[in-house]
């Protein structure tokens, strides 16, 4: 393995290579998401991987993995040269992997799919499968019914069970592609703990994140991608937050490490390349706080109730958001998040009660309806909410058909423009032209959160609205949550990142088993106040 | 060499592949004509240039495709809302029945009144027979696969009753209807050929189907609705609206196939009139990639295939299915090419790693 650039020689102290990528390339089209990229992974080593969104991180996973085929480059296990036609060799060779898109069936049980990824399907024995499956989950801290399908898993509970089933299998290397997107703090704490275990039993570890504490934390060294090049691989130690930002974005401290391209004048263009991006949690309350006399309310719900057939998904839910109010939902994902946004979304009935926006009561209102009283959506489920076939500009304009019609027929023009303007200020690495299929994880995000934003909502419920965003998206995102609470609307987010809440809210609002058990003005708010109360614990008010 | 999934794929693609396709099927039905004892050469000449080669045998290519334009356009409709309509052959009888009931019940009718009220007769025909199955679908999501298809034997049977009950000929006693009034002979579009304006129409229709498809918000509604429902439903697009509608104007314009038929070639209800149009219009939507352009070649490349067959036939003693088998052929080999185009071939070593790399465009 030729050292690249920047020293990509590291830590040869650290056990031999149990992973290498060699001069790996790939195209799409003319578009390279991975140019000339040399990686390793050791024994009992953790690699953190950073990028921008789009630079190239799940393709060159992907690479490893054997999903995707690379045009040029060597994958070497053991320091043995390897081919990875499909997932099934990556596994013979002891390399498992948890993508950033789901990959569980659906209709089947946690124990079943988990058994799936098992080489070699022969005679299924159940019980000892289950056994299995017990014993797995619990060296992993997870706590899920093997018997429940997955259809009835929130997101997170998902994530959760493809570590599970990524581990099952003797693998040596795990590659996880931003497996904390959706964990909450206590989750990462235990995931942590278990990559710690893994380190320890001498395994390779290879991570996705954009959250650089995290990578700060449980990494051993990490690797720098932008725009498909390795622009860095240093020693965690070694390198301190700020000028890991500075390499992702191609600031000036990357200067000397990434040979000027010629795509590099767009990096930053937008993005906020500020150091104060870099902490979590830009600061963009009001200085005022929360007034003292309750705005006017532009969402209201009352004694909000879903059930399936005999079991309350979520009960009794009453909640109001003012305009020029960000009300926050904390909560350990699967305690009713993904119902009430549904229900907010006009995707799933209400069983029981109201939902008022700006006065209108729309409990009962299809889509159309909701979107034209100024209700704005991001559920969780991404997949759902995208045409995966159609291009990202006619995706941006879904919900918007009418007003970009003259005519009669659609104003190509007008909507080509749209979308150049909402890929430049929300930095979408694509053409409007493109596939929505063809987008990154985080441009995905970008996209969808693009349409809900660029129409001006009285009333936007957002669900995790930085999972998977780079740093300075992430910190954009923000901003413009704020302002558009600053002009007047009211938004709902519902997160498990409590940093995320903290920095955003006005208030904080607790899910627990289906019902709010208690709602904090953010001053009062502690993490620790906020934890037990997502354990259940009332918290008087 | 190896296959590899291409991620963008270039212009020229699709037309190759069914350049390919063709070449594929070529070679392919090659055996069976030199078994039937013909030389494939001169039958392939026959088959595709002669046809095109005559101002007489082109009228004939026109002709024939006329009414699979329509069925093939109507189907495209239907696909591209995800309403899975193979109906097309019922509601094309369906369209001809309106049309003959109109024709020979208001007989006198001059022709400026006869002929638009022939065309909507044949569309209400048609939508009529696309109602049934697209109301099940939509009310109590019965597959619509099954039900379009199970009433095309139906249509057939009624107009096989009509036509041995209350229709039968009044003048031969022939199980054919009478003859439709003179006001709805479809006046030749070209003097001097058995083309007439039912292609017009027919061309008309594949481009009003064009512009909206592509060119509306109905058509990003329709494309949405059938290639993600959820997320189409979740934009606020009433997918099933959207396909009830796709159902019946996919009715509609099959059943003007009929109408066409009807006044333009036949003049009278006959139970052979469809000559499997309709099932003919799914290889017809699908080999031309559900879009009005590719729908209206394919029409013609088949309109030409098959007056080719009927002249392999008469010439060179071969039979004429083997028009038939080329077209099925065909439509196997474009829609492995379809599949197929999605890699693209790599051979060994493509370049070495250290070739200095194109400009990386994002933007
Ligand atoms: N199948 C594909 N066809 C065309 N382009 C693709 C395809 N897959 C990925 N790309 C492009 O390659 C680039 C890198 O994508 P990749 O998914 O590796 O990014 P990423 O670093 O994982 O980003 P994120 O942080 O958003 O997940 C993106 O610009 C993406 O649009
Ligand atoms: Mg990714």
């Amino acid at each position: 393995m030729t050292p690249q650039r920047a020293g990509a020689d590291a830590d040869p102290a650290r056990g031999r290579a149990l992973l290498e990528l060699a001069g790996v390339t790939k195209r799409f089209g003319d578009l390279v998401a991975n140019d000339d990229v040399s990686l390793s992974v050791g024994a009992g080593e953790v690699v953190a991987m950073l990028g921008e969104n789009g630079a190239g991180k799940s393709t060159l996973m992907k690479i490893a993995y054997g999903l995707v085929r690379p045009d040029a480059g060597e994958l070497r296990v053991d320091g043995r040269p390897v081919q990875l036609g499909s997932p099934r060799d990556a596994m013979r060779a002891g390399i498992g992997m948890v993508t950033q898109e789901f990959s569980l069936v659906e209709t089947m049980t946690v124990s079943e799919n988990v058994a799936l990824s098992a080489v070699g399907l022969g005679r299924v024995d159940a019980a000892a499968n289950r056994r299995r499956v017990m014993a797995a989950m619990e060296r992993l801290g997870v706590q899920i019914e093997p018997e429940r399908l997955v259809a009835t898993l929130s997101i997170g509970e998902r994530q959760r069970v493809e570590i599970v089933k990524a581990l099952f299998h003797d693998c040596r290397v795990l590659i996880l592609d931003e497996p904390t997107a959706v964990l909450t703090p206590q989750d990462v704490r235990s995931l942590f703990e278990t990559i710690a275990r893994l380190r320890t039993d001498g395994l390779g570890v290879l991570f996705v994140s954009h959250k650089l504490r995290e990578v700060a934390e449980i990494s051993d060294r990490v690797v720098v991608l932008r725009r498909g090049r390795m622009v860095g691989d240093r020693p965690t130690a070694s390198v301190d937050e700020a000028e890991l930002a500075a390499l992702m974005m191609g600031g000036a401290a990357s200067a000397a490490a990434a040979p000027a391209g010629p795509s590099q004048s767009r990096a930053g263009a937008v993005a906020d390349p500020v150091g104060g991006a870099v902490g979590l949690g830009v600061e963009t309350r009001p200085t005022a706080g929360p007034a003292e006399a309750r705005p006017e309310p532009v969402l209201r719900l009352t004694d909000l109730g879903v059930s399936t057939g005999r079991r309350a998904l979520l009960s009794g839910i009453s909640l109001t958001v003012g305009a020029g109010e960000i009300v926050g939902i904390a909560g350990i994902s699967g305690n009713g998040q993904t119902e009430l946004v549904d229900v907010l979304a006009g995707v799933r009935p209400a069983s029981s009660g109201t939902v008022h926006v700006a006065g209108r009561d729309l409990t009962r209102a299809d889509v159309a309806t909701r979107l034209a009283a100024g209700l704005g959506r991001l559920t969780e489920d991404r997949r759902g909410s995208l045409v995966p076939q159609m291009s990202v500009e006619h995706n941006l304009v879904l919900e918007d058909l009418p007003r970009f019609t003259s005519r009669g027929l659609l104003d190509r023009g007008a909507v080509r423009r749209h979308a150049e303007q909402l890929i430049e200020r929300f930095d979408i690495r694509a053409r409007p032209g493109d596939p929505v299929a063809t987008l990154s994880g985080g441009n995905m995000q970008k996209v969808l959160l693009a349409r809900s934003l660029v129409r001006e909502p009285r009333v936007l419920v957002v669900a995790q609205p930085t999972r998977g965003l780079d740093v300075g998206s992430y910190a954009y995102v923000h901003e413009q949550l704020a302002a558009l609470r600053d002009r007047g609307a009211g938004v709902l987010v519902v997160s498990e990142d409590l940093d995320e809440l903290r920095g955003l809210c006005d208030r904080v609002a607790v899910l627990f088993r289906g019902r709010i058990v208690g709602e904090l003005p953010i001053a009062e708010a502690s993490s620790e106040r906020l934890g037990l109360m997502m354990t259940g614990v009332e918290v008087a008010t | 060499m190896k296959f590899v999934l291409r991620g963008r794929e270039p212009r020229w693609v699709a037309p190759t592949a069914v350049l390919v396709a063709v070449a594929v099927t070529v070679a392919l039905t090659a055996l069976p004509i030199r078994l039937a004892g013909a030389n494939p050469v001169a039958a392939f000449e026959r088959y595709l240039l002669t046809p095109l080669s005559s101002v007489n045998g082109l009228h004939e290519v026109l002709l024939t495709a006329t009414p699979l334009m329509f069925t093939g356009i109507a189907v495209a409709i239907a696909f591209r809302a995800g309403y899975w309509n193979i109906g097309a052959e019922g509601q094309f009888l369906l369209g001809a029945v309106g049309t003959t009931w109109v024709g020979t019940t208001w007989a006198d009718l001059p022709a400026p009144v006869a002929l638009p009220l022939g065309f909507v007769a044949g569309a209400v025909g048609g939508a009529v027979w696309a109602l049934a199955p697209a109301w099940l679908k939509r009310r109590a999501g019965i597959d619509e696969v099954v039900t379009t298809l199970l009433l095309n034997p139906v249509a057939l049977l009624v107009v096989q009753g009509l036509l041995n009950g209350p229709w039968r000929n009044s003048a031969t006693g022939f199980t054919d209807s009478d003859r439709l009034g003179s006001g709805f002979d479809l006046p030749p579009l070209i003097p001097d050929s058995r083309v007439h304006w039912g292609f017009a129409v027919a061309l008309a229709v594949i481009l009003v189907a064009g512009v909206v498809l592509t060119r509306t918000a109905t058509g990003v509604r329709v494309r949405a609705a059938g290639q993600a429902p959820q997320a189409a439903a979740f934009s606020g697009i009433d997918v099933d609206r959207v396909q009830f509608r796709a159902a019946l104007v996919s009715g509609g314009v099959a059943g003007l196939g009929g109408a066409s038929t009807v006044m333009g070639v036949q003049h009278q209800l006959t139970s052979g009139i469809s000559n499997s149009y309709g099932y003919t219009g799914v290889i017809v939507a699908t080999l031309g990639g559900l879009g009005a352009i590719g729908v209206l070649l394919v029409s013609l490349l088949l309109g030409d295939i098959s007056v080719g067959a009927q002249n392999v036939s008469l010439v060179l003693q071969v039979p004429t299915q083997l028009g038939a088998i080329f077209s099925a052929l065909l439509m196997l080999a474009v829609l492995s090419a379809m599949s197929w185009r999605r890699y693209r071939v790599q051979w060994r070593r493509p370049r070495p790693a250290t070739t200095p790399e194109p400009a990386q465009e994002t933007g």
